[in-house]
């Protein structure tokens, strides 16, 4: 039954492949998002039984995957049908089946439970989405998607060998050979040590260059910020929170064996790694689309490090990973309006984006204050419980290097957004035909609604799932 | 039979010098190709009979072997280049650095200990050898062709250890696995196409735009 799940995104794949018009074929885009929205509900409430080979079910962690993809992929839908209503001048056709088979391969790799399967359906979202950053047909668009292609495709190749080793330990162990991950949980311990070590350092390296983890982000400026909006919210929400589940559950098998500390050591170090990168190529940014990307690396940083401290900051990372979706989709949309509207994505010209396009402005204004962690929004409760448990771990260094490095990219983000939104629009600039409409900017006022009921209110059978998947995660 | 799969893997270790140390394009495509048909060949030197071995092989052999070297020949032809020139590392150093990596990879293979029925053979060095000879020829060459080159020999390194695995791998991871890598590198090559006809040159030194100031 879990199949259907993934065949359905394929068939609105097939379907706007059939559809000649470049008008009506947007249409697909939301049809299907919301049938997809409304199954993930209503699987997260049955939670159906595994597959009789083990190899599909939803757990917890799956679950919140999951949602977080529906909910951003269908704001996105419907923000497209909005969007490509300005982009009549080329084909929209591989865009929006690239979209669907895009939601298809996420969402396989949200339910399924065997490492190989995963890998198949996270390989299948890097290509899918390589025409998507390639949309505007420009060189500097190619450079992006050149650069895309070749660093992902071989960071999951990498992933791919680890789970290689993966396998063979548990041939050296005379297991029987799996890839399943509920068996590797169980064998973890009695795995061959060395081939099991191999392969964990192989696996973080892979699955972090798909997240965009520091060092290995070096793809992300540029593939974010030649992508368009909706494009870039998908890849900071989507593939991300993907690449990021992939992650989690080799952290999975780690925290059973002897090696979690070493495990979580690395993460930590990446994680503030990434966050002191995306410190130091925030301040001055002149391109608020690369400054974005640079805040995506900050909040892949931040999972990191919430992932490296375990116990209850294991909670904060589920919650985190929910929240940087997201609002990530705010903002990367709104910033695709703004872009629009003054045809240029440079300080230098765009200014005072309240006046010209007002509520794509003051969205964009609401969502750089939720992501830098502002109360009352989401992001402020998962980055706050992220702390505090370093704190009462006695891990004071961590804790003050997180807040060090959120108070500098604070203010160099805002050195970026302020500008751009605030003033007046420069005298003879050459402005576009774009102004705001409902179809661009209601699927965000319903997504930073979102964000903000959760920064107040998070309801029970969610905070029951984030429990449950830190369970999974091994928190007692 | 383990013999004959050594020697197999010694050829396809040789191979890893061709691609690094010629500049002709076709000439490495072709060689590539040899070394996919080799590991397609292998599988069925150390594993017993069974359907879902074959269908391995001929997965193998049709798309390292056939369709994958014929997208890339396409793109060569349309780009009418024929030679790598003047690359990042040259064609001299690229050899030393790969005896290098080589003999490295021997080193590290003889910490990680193989299940006994493996004892003796060289896939682990092979394995990692090839990986990272496919790492230097994409970092070493300036023409797309060339890093999508290093980016097969690659990924043939990572199957050269796959195959040790290929009767206890399900089928279906890898099929997906190799249709995944065969419309990546259907992808690179419409890309390819593109770089062609907006720079002019399949030259990557000139994707300059995008940097921090």
């Amino acid at each position: 039954m879990m199949w259907v799940f993934v065949v359905i995104p394929l068939l609105g794949a097939l379907i706007a492949w059939l559809i000649p018009d470049n008008r009506l074929r947007p249409l697909v885009l939301p049809v299907f998002a919301l049938l997809h929205l409304v199954m993930t509900f209503a699987v997260v409430a049955i939670s159906p039984p595994p597959s009789h080979d083990g190899w599909i079910y939803l757990d917890a962690l799956g679950k919140l995957v999951l949602i977080s993809i529906s909910i951003l992929f269908t704001v996105c839908a419907f923000y497209a049908v909005g969007y490509l209503r300005y982009r009549q001048e080329r084909s929209n056709r591989i865009l929006c089946m690239a979209l669907l088979i895009c939601l298809s391969a996420m969402t396989l790799v949200s339910i399924s439970q065997n490492l190989g399967l995963l890998w198949v359906a996270l390989e299948t979202t890097t290509v899918a989405m390589a025409p998507l950053i390639y949309f505007n047909h420009n060189a500097r668009s190619i450079e992006a998607t050149w650069k895309y292609l070749l660093i992902c495709s071989v960071g999951i190749a990498i992933a791919l060998l680890g789970l290689f080793f993966l396998a063979y330990s548990t041939i050296v162990a005379r297991q029987d050979v799996t890839l399943l991950l509920n068996s590797l949980i169980n064998d973890a311990p009695r795995l061959h040590a060395g081939w099991r070590h191999s392969a964990f350092i192989f696996l973080l390296v892979g699955f972090g260059s798909k997240m965009g983890l520091a060092p290995l982000h070096t793809w992300k400026p540029d593939a974010y910020g030649e992508a368009p909006g909706l494009v870039g919210a998908l890849l900071a929400g989507g593939l991300v929170n993907c690449a990021f589940l992939a992650l989690l559950r080799v952290y999975q098998i780690a925290v059973a064996t002897n090696e979690a500390a070493s495990f979580q050591g690395a993460l930590l170090g990446m994680g503030l790694v990434s966050m002191a990168f995306a410190a130091i190529f925030m301040a001055r940014q002149s391109d608020f689309k690369r400054m974005l990307a640079y805040s995506s690396v900050e909040h892949v940083g931040i999972m990191a490090v919430a992932l490296g401290l375990g116990k209850a900051a294991l909670f904060g990372a589920l919650l985190h990973m929910i929240n940087n979706a997201l609002t990530k989709g705010v903002l990367f949309l709104s910033s695709g309006n703004i872009h629009r509207a003054y045809n240029s994505k440079s300080t230098a010209f765009v200014r005072g984006a309240l006046r010209l396009t007002p509520w794509s402005g003051a969205l964009f204004l609401a969502s750089f204050l939720a992501i830098t962690g502002s109360p009352p929004f989401a992001p402020f409760i998962s980055e706050f419980t992220i702390v505090s448990s370093a704190f009462t771990q006695g891990n004071s260094w961590t804790g003050i290097l997180f807040l060090l490095f959120l108070a500098v990219i604070f203010i160099g983000m805002a050195s970026t957004v302020l500008p751009v939104v605030m003033g007046s629009v420069p005298d003879g600039m050459e402005t576009t035909t774009y102004r705001d409409t409902p179809g661009t900017v209601l699927p965000l006022l319903a997504l930073m609604g979102i964000i903000l009921m959760l920064g107040l209110w998070i309801p029970a059978p969610m905070q029951e799932l984030l429990h449950e998947g830190a369970k999974l995660l091994g928190e007692k | 039979m383990n013999a004959l799969a050594d020697q197999l893997l010694v050829l396809s270790l040789l191979v890893n010098f061709i691609v690094l140390g010629t500049s002709r394009l076709a000439f490495s495509v072709r060689a590539v190709a040899l070394q996919g048909v080799v590991l397609g060949v292998l599988p069925a030197l150390i594993h017993p009979f069974s359907w879902h071995l074959v269908a391995i092989i001929i997965g193998m052999l049709l798309a390292k072997g056939l369709v994958i070297p014929w997208m890339i020949m396409n793109a060569i032809r349309q780009a009418e280049i024929r030679r790598e020139i003047e690359p990042f590392i040259g064609f001299i150093p690229s050899l030393v650095l790969g005896a290098l990596f080589t003999a490295l990879a021997f080193v590290f293979a003889s910490k990680l200990p193989l299940a006994p029925e493996h004892e003796g053979l060289l896939f682990v060095p092979a394995s990692m050898a090839t990986i990272m000879c496919g790492f230097l020829i994409l970092m070493a060459r300036r023409k797309a062709i060339s890093q999508v080159i290093g980016y097969l020999v690659m990924e043939n390194g990572i199957f050269i250890f796959g195959l040790i695995l290929a009767d206890a791998m399900p089928l279906m991871v890898e099929a997906g696995a190799l249709l995944d890598l065969l419309v990546g590198v259907f992808v690179m090559g419409i890309v390819m196409n593109h770089i062609s006809r907006e720079f002019s040159s399949l030259d990557t030194s000139r994707l300059t735009a995008l940097r921090e100031d």
